[in-house]
């Protein structure tokens, strides 16, 4: 066997072996699953609480407009005045206290709202809409206007788009695409975050228990880098399998567990039922917006950035990780890591789906260090495929580079003990 | 081909410093060889450079005959002063694993590793985690996995430290035997006293400058003073004393001896034999001891540093 698949096979092992690694694979799905079913259910038990709303309606065109619903009940205190309605809905607890006045003219800027502290946001809007419906319509009766005419003459338009080879896509498909290019870009730095981690991680210990010089007798520095990095990665993949598919069976289990309640699966059935009769052919275009997306290239492109920017990152992470003796000196080499991913996210999640094909996007998907992330981003928009061999060659080349750097620091520093390095000592390593 | 690794005018320098300057070594074959230095003299980095794992700038280095390329690897077997295990790693599997990384198959490391733990009485490690050993344990599998796929070239530096008496003699009895068995050893060490004992080659680094290299016996030969210990029985002590230090270069000597008598050092000029001052010596009084000096590596160590400083 050759030395670099020992030293993949072992790296594999000893992260696979790793009792956090263990624990971390099966754990994790339940962390999120959990914490996924417990804000869900806080937002439910937050739901099922009844608000109380007493109102005053001095000009009497209201009343009856406020009928209680699941989550909001009305008082009426048209009896009370302000001053003790005030008073009593303090004392009880209730939400707020909703002011009519009695002028008819400019009413809309006259009604008041009280309350203890910032009131719930969906309340307010609760009540607005209420009013202003109701006003609304007496607005209509007062010009001698027929509702029923109204709402008949409205038109509702939805723009039937199509590109110019005659393809119909739905407005749904922009989201669509963004939804796509964030997963995979997110994923990515996901993954350069925690196994460039990893692969530093195992250099410093390797550093640490003073076995590299013996290693370092028997395998190139090179050798062993790159078997870190693959067996790192290896390991990486086969956790990231492991998560998905338990996730996916936690969330089965979990949705059909928690949807029990039959009135809900039968109003959501309903409600399913109707936008399939009113949107059949929305829901056709958002199907069909996904097989057009560009399937193929997609999956090849983001296998190729996936591994072309985790063999970038993880590069770094093992040049410094060989540059320190331990994980806490690290800190102070990230920032080159964190700054670009970041920037890429943002990019990718500002200028990308804003416009997909402007200078910012298209600059930032050729720039090595950010290109497989806002690339990613870019690439269920349609990017014309030289650019994506630009780009594609861009990052190869710098690969390369740094590969060929981080070796070299790599093959510095691994023998380097009790110094705290600075650039400018990285930077002389360079030319040893 | 009587030597089995030859150093040629290697230069290394890192920046501005000059950890290598000229410097050309030849290790005869089935020899242990000595290289010897101060700290920061350039030992490991020679070191490093016989096994690739950094490149000169300038000379060459050749093995057997070949200048020294990759496979050479396998044939190297190298001991660092920083040496350790993965500490989490079981015994067996990673001696198994430097073993393999040494072009082993895993079958035939795994016999010669059960016939030296066997050796070593270590067999019940084999699943230990290294953190669960002690150092000098931890020592003993380290030897074993330098010494594993047979190399020719041995090079240990440090050997000893960390080792109590008991097993420092175990791992010096195998090096001797590995020696026996055609190895060529290289050894790099501050331990005067078992340079003495081992090497039968030294040469001496310091200041990234080689000073000397040779066989031992004819580094002492070159380093001799033509000094001879002498222990005299005389009546009158002070006056012989006296006598003596007008016609040689005299100083104090110290040994042991039953009797109380004259104890002195006798330096003698280039043109004086050994016979000429025994002959001189026997009229003046009852000779009871006479040694030459012979200098001891430490002293050569010494002596060159200082006049090199």
């Amino acid at each position: 066997m050759s030395n670099l698949k020992l030293v993949m096979q072992r790296e594999f092992i000893a992260r696979v072996r790793n009792k956090t690694f263990v624990i971390m694979t099966f754990l994790s799905p339940l962390i999120f699953v959990g914490m996924i079913s417990l804000i869900v259910w806080l937002t439910t038990m937050n739901n099922e609480e009844v608000h109380k709303v007493a109102f005053i309606d001095q000009s009497d065109l209201f009343a009856s407009e406020f009928k209680d619903g699941e989550t909001l009940e009305y008082i009426n205190y048209s009896q009370y005045t302000l001053e003790r309605a005030k008073d009593s809905v303090k004392k009880n607890k209730y939400e707020g206290l909703l002011f009519i006045p009695k002028t008819i003219s400019q009413l809309e800027k006259n009604i008041e709202f009280y309350t203890e502290d910032s009131p719930n946001l969906g309340i307010i809007e609760a009540i607005e809409d209420i009013v202003s419906k109701r006003l609304t319509k007496l607005n209509y009766e007062k010009e001698g206007l027929d509702v029923a005419t109204i709402k008949a003459a409205k038109a509702k338009v939805a723009l039937q788009i199509e590109n110019f080879s005659g393809k119909k896509t739905s407005k749904l498909s922009n989201y669509i695409k963004m939804f796509f290019g964030g997963v995979a870009g997110y994923l990515l730095m996901m993954f350069i975050i925690i196994y460039g981690n990893m692969v530093m991680r195992s250099v410093i210990e390797e550093k640490a228990n003073r076995i590299i010089e013996i290693i370092i007798s028997s395998v190139k520095p090179m050798q062993l880098m790159m078997g870190k990095i693959l067996g790192t990665s290896l390991a990486g993949i086969v956790q990231f399998i492991i998560w998905v598919i338990l996730g996916g069976i936690l969330m089965t289990v979990l949705t059909t567990m928690i949807d029990i309640d039959p009135q809900q699966i039968a109003a959501s059935q309903e409600a399913m039922q109707e936008i399939e009769t009113d949107n059949m052919d929305q829901i056709r275009l958002i199907l069909s917006d996904i097989w057009a997306l560009p399937l193929t290239s997609l999956i090849i492109s983001f296998l190729v950035y996936f591994i072309g920017g985790y063999f970038l990152y993880s590069a770094i992470y093992a040049a410094i990780g060989a540059a320190v003796d331990s994980e806490t000196d690290s800190q102070q080499f990230m920032l080159p890591i964190i700054l670009p991913l970041m920037l890429g996210i943002y990019v990718g999640f500002f200028s990308v789906i804003e416009n997909p094909h402007g200078t910012v996007a298209t600059v930032f998907s050729m720039i090595p260090l950010t290109s497989p992330i806002v690339m990613l981003m870019r690439i269920p928009f349609g990017v014309p495929w030289w650019e994506i061999a630009i780009s594609i060659l861009i990052l190869l080349g710098t690969i390369f580079g740094i590969i060929w750097f981080a070796a070299k620091i790599y093959r510095i520093g691994i023998l380097m003990y009790g110094k705290k390095p600075t650039y400018k000592e990285l930077f002389k390593w360079l030319k040893y | 081909m009587d030597n089995l690794l030859e150093v040629s005018n290697v230069v290394k320098r890192f920046g501005s410093f000059t950890a290598l300057n000229d410097v050309s070594i030849n290790v005869p074959k089935g020899s242990i060889f000595g290289l010897l230095g101060p700290n920061g003299a350039g030992k490991t980095t020679l070191i490093r450079i016989i096994n690739q794992i950094t490149y000169p700038d300038q000379g060459s280095v050749t093995l057997d005959g070949a200048s020294l390329q990759e496979h050479h690897i396998k044939d190297i077997g190298y001991l660092p002063e920083e040496r350790g295990l993965y500490k989490s790693m079981k015994v067996g599997e990673q001696a198994l694993y430097l073993a393999q990384l040494k072009g082993l198959s895993k079958k035939e490391a795994k016999e010669r590793l059960k016939y030296w733990f066997d050796k070593f009485e270590i067999g019940n490690w084999w699943d230990k985690k290294i953190q669960e050993l002690s150092k000098g344990m931890a020592q003993k599998v380290q030897f074993i996995v330098t010494v594993l796929h047979r190399p020719k070239l041995l090079i240990f530096d440090e050997p000893f430290s960390g080792f109590d008496p008991i097993n420092a003699n175990l791992i010096k009895d195998e090096i001797l035997q590995l020696r026996d068995e055609g190895a060529t050893v290289i050894f790099s060490t501050h331990r005067m006293e078992s340079v003495e004992e081992l090497c039968d080659h030294i040469a001496l680094i310091n200041k990234s400058q080689k000073l000397l290299e040779g066989k031992v016996t004819e580094v002492k030969k070159q380093f001799k003073t033509n000094t001879f210990e002498v222990g005299l029985l005389a009546p009158q002590e002070n006056n012989l004393r006296e006598e003596l230090a007008q016609r040689f270069k005299v100083s104090p000597a110290h040994f042991k001896s039953l009797e109380d008598q004259l104890k002195l050092n006798i330096t003698l000029g280039a043109q004086e034999s050994s016979n000429d001052l025994l002959q001189y010596l026997t009229q003046k009084a009852q000779v009871q001891r006479f040694v030459e000096v012979i200098p001891s590596v430490n002293e050569i160590f010494i002596k060159s540093i200082t006049e090199n400083e």
